[in-house]
């Protein structure tokens, strides 16, 4: 029988909000964080991430029968990311063309990644695909709803070693130094011999894959489903974080944690009575973008840790 | 480039860039998911073409594939064509959507479904096109004011909620339901209220919790505001958002019971679905075709401007019980089931308090199901737990 849990619920759904819906928030920061360091802004990365959900979903229900459902998921996380740096690649040609805007672009790419990802989904709204697995470590406690809580998608493990070893990435190797040298000063690079293009491009092909990975989880962990209204912002929502996160992945994984744990304050403080001002606590995670934006944008400073390229016109 | 720069693009720039232009119409074009049934040829002349727009896709296991049902079922007619459009916008899309039916298919009556079309995009459209009949679900007609080629049409499915309210008490083993809803509008509370009423005819002392979400389809909120629920001991918990789909997935994940709406999502939750509120536009649409086919029009007054009713004029159906009702539930659902056929069964009876404690209907007094206090409804009733303003 389950009991009520009263006000330990709200710190519980919060904890567990960040542990579910965090995962989409820290892929694609991560991957907005590689592209960026190598100086050029993808925000074509919601359109990777709606993209990316939808493949995940219909490959996974797809292939459920040659592969069963536990290896079928993993298909589907694996083209998720095939078909992100399908579109990185995209991406990445387009912006390095010419008196082309990166933003500009990515404002396109959202729209044909959206595009793209609502033509070949329509048939996958309907049926059930096999979702990816969870490992239960809250089978200690007799409490279901810590039990249901403390469950952990294997993606959130991958993300959460993934930003350590990207930190490592760029300070403590060669390819990592190379990317930041591209992206701080891409003449000094191609001084070194380093050719801009293919790095950039590279880089936003890896960003863009890992954005596909976050899409999966979004269908095919949390909330687990296919549908056009899946994503509700949340690639152009990590894309701030970034910035909010000073281009440091450790940062980025804090700041996605942020972002999950507040979508769950608003249902979780109405399940136990606070009624008042439910919209402005549903508003939290978009109120937290903008009193970033506000509190970490200034013309007269430049935030530390940003790539020196980054925003600047292509140079031929 | 060492020429003179009278223009400053070169052709291959030029032409470039219209590429680049084309190609952008062209997937910008993917998004809007035109799925007309046949090539677009234009009518022939002795098929009747009825337009139907919806706001989402078609399989959404919720609103628009309920209208999209109904839709189906009348191209089945002869002389009747339908043609569709599915993920419209409640922007000057559905305008646009709307003008091409009318001028490319020649379409003759449209259902544009989704609430917020009606105002200002079908009070628009309608006064450019007066030969052309529109019929709305949920829509203010007013009389003198609104173009007399528009008519309004609805049911009263907390009819369906009332009853679903009963077998959740008598499935619920804390006492506590839960609500999902998405805005508080008067259809919404009203679904809510009747839910409460039906399981408190029951257990006297069963509440309904109402979590909302803020907007139509919120995946994320929607998921979570159930995982709160049931961290909260709430076991049966139902919903009000466009695609239920999420809700009753993610209650079924969690081992609770759920009831549907809008649409059968019975082969969503195999353990855990009792029943669910569904609309059956398949009744209303089969008569609106018809009186259209015999040449009647709103514009005359043959077809009525509000057409509203109940489970006696078909608009809505139960889901079919799960495996988790009990005989006893079944029995008495389908006894008030067969009150509400007969169209005399009234739910909002007093005495009536809301959760605030103020009466809102005095004893010995009841509303009709037609009675506009009830589409006006800005109350939750005693037993929800909820509050509306913020």
């Amino acid at each position: 029988m389950t009991q009520a849990l009263g006000w330990w619920g709200v710190p519980l759904a919060i904890a567990a909000g960040t542990l579910r819906g965090s995962i989409p928030f820290l892929f694609v920061s991560l991957g907005e964080c590689l592209t960026e360091k190598s100086g050029k802004i993808n925000l074509g990365l919601e359109g990777v991430l709606l993209t990316g959900a939808m493949s995940a979903y219909a490959v996974s229900y797809l292939t459920q029968e040659q592969l069963g459902s536990f290896f079928a998921p993993w298909c589907g996380v694996l083209v998720a990311a095939l078909a992100g740096m399908a579109l990185g690649i995209i991406q990445g040609w387009l912006c390095q063309q010419p008196r082309v805007n990166d933003v500009a672009v990515g404002i396109a790419m959202i729209i044909f990644g959206s595009g793209i990802a609502f033509f070949f989904g329509k048939p996958f709204i309907q049926p059930v695909a096999p979702r990816l697995i969870a490992f239960e470590w809250g089978n200690w406690s007799n409490l279901p709803q810590v039990q249901a809580a403390l469950k952990v998608s294997p993606l959130f493990l991958l993300g959460a070693l993934l930003a350590p070893l990207m930190q490592w990435f760029f300070t403590a190797t060669r390819w990592g130094l190379l990317i930041r040298a591209v992206g701080d000063s891409p003449q000094a690079a191609r001084a070194m011999g380093i050719s801009v293009f293919k790095v950039r491009m590279l880089s936003i092909m890896a960003g863009s894959a890992l954005a596909g990975i976050g899409g999966a989880s979004l269908s095919l962990y949390y909330p687990g489903s296919w549908n056009e209204l899946i994503s509700s912002g949340q690639g152009l929502m990590a894309v701030a974080l970034v910035i909010f996160a000073h281009w440091n992945p450790i940062q980025c994984f804090y700041a996605s944690l942020l972002f999950g744990g507040s979508q769950s304050l608003g249902p979780a403080l109405q399940s136990v009575g606070i009624d008042s001002y439910y919209y402005l606590f549903n508003a939290a995670p978009y109120i937290l973008t903008l009193l970033i934006m506000i509190l970490t944008c200034s013309p007269k400073t430049t935030i530390p840790g940003t790539p020196g390229a980054l925003g600047k016109d292509n140079t031929p | 480039m060492n020429q003179p720069k009278s223009f400053p693009f070169s052709r291959r720039q030029v032409l470039r860039g219209l590429l680049a232009t084309a190609a952008f119409g062209a997937t910008a074009k993917l998004g809007t998911g035109c799925t007309p049934q046949e090539p677009r040829s234009g009518g022939t002349g002795d098929e009747f073409v009825i337009g139907f727009i919806y706001v989402g896709p078609r399989d959404d296991f919720g609103y628009n594939q309920a209208h999209a049902e109904g839709a189906a079922a009348i191209a089945q007619l002869p002389g009747i064509k339908i043609v569709e459009q599915a993920s419209v916008p409640e922007t000057t899309e559905v305008e646009e959507a709307m003008r091409s039916m009318i001028e490319l298919d020649g379409a003759k009556a449209l259902f544009p479904t989704s609430f917020g079309y009606f105002d200002p995009h079908i009070l628009k459209i309608a006064q450019e096109f007066p030969e052309v009949q529109f019929f709305h679900a949920g829509g203010l007609y007013q009389e003198g004011e609104t173009p007399r080629n528009i008519g309004s049409y609805f049911g009263y499915i907390d009819e369906a909620q009332y009853i679903a309210g009963m077998v959740a008490a008598y499935t619920t083993q804390t006492g506590r339901l839960g609500f999902v809803g998405a805005k508080p509008i008067p259809q919404l509370l009203r679904n809510v209220n009747s839910f409460t009423l039906g399981a408190r005819t029951v257990a006297p002392d069963i509440t309904t919790r109402l979590i909302l979400t803020g907007d139509w389809s919120l995946p994320v909120k929607e998921a979570e505001a159930v995982n709160s629920m049931v961290d909260q001991g709430i076991d049966v918990i139902t919903c009000h958002v466009d695609s239920p789909k999420i809700v009753i997935e993610t209650a079924e994940r969690r081992g609770v019971f759920s009831s549907g709406y809008h649409a059968n999502q019975a082969a969503l939750a195999p353990r855990g679905f009792l029943t669910g509120a569904e609309w059956d536009w398949t009744t209303v649409y089969t008569q609106y075709a018809q009186q259209l086919q015999e040449g009647k029009t709103l514009m005359n007054g043959d077809i009525p401007h509000i057409v509203r009713g109940g489970l006696e004029a078909g608009f809505w159906k139960l889901s079919p019980f799960g495996a988790a009702v009990s005989d006893e539930a079944k029995q008495a659902a389908e006894a008030v089931k067969a009150e509400f056929a007969q169209g005399s069964k009234r739910i909002y009876q007093g005495p009536l308090r809301n959760n605030q404690g103020q009466e809102i209907i005095a004893a010995g007094q009841s509303y009709e199901q037609t009675a506009v206090e009830l589409e006006t409804m800005n109350w939750l009733v005693e037993g929800v737990d909820g509050r509306l303003e913020s």
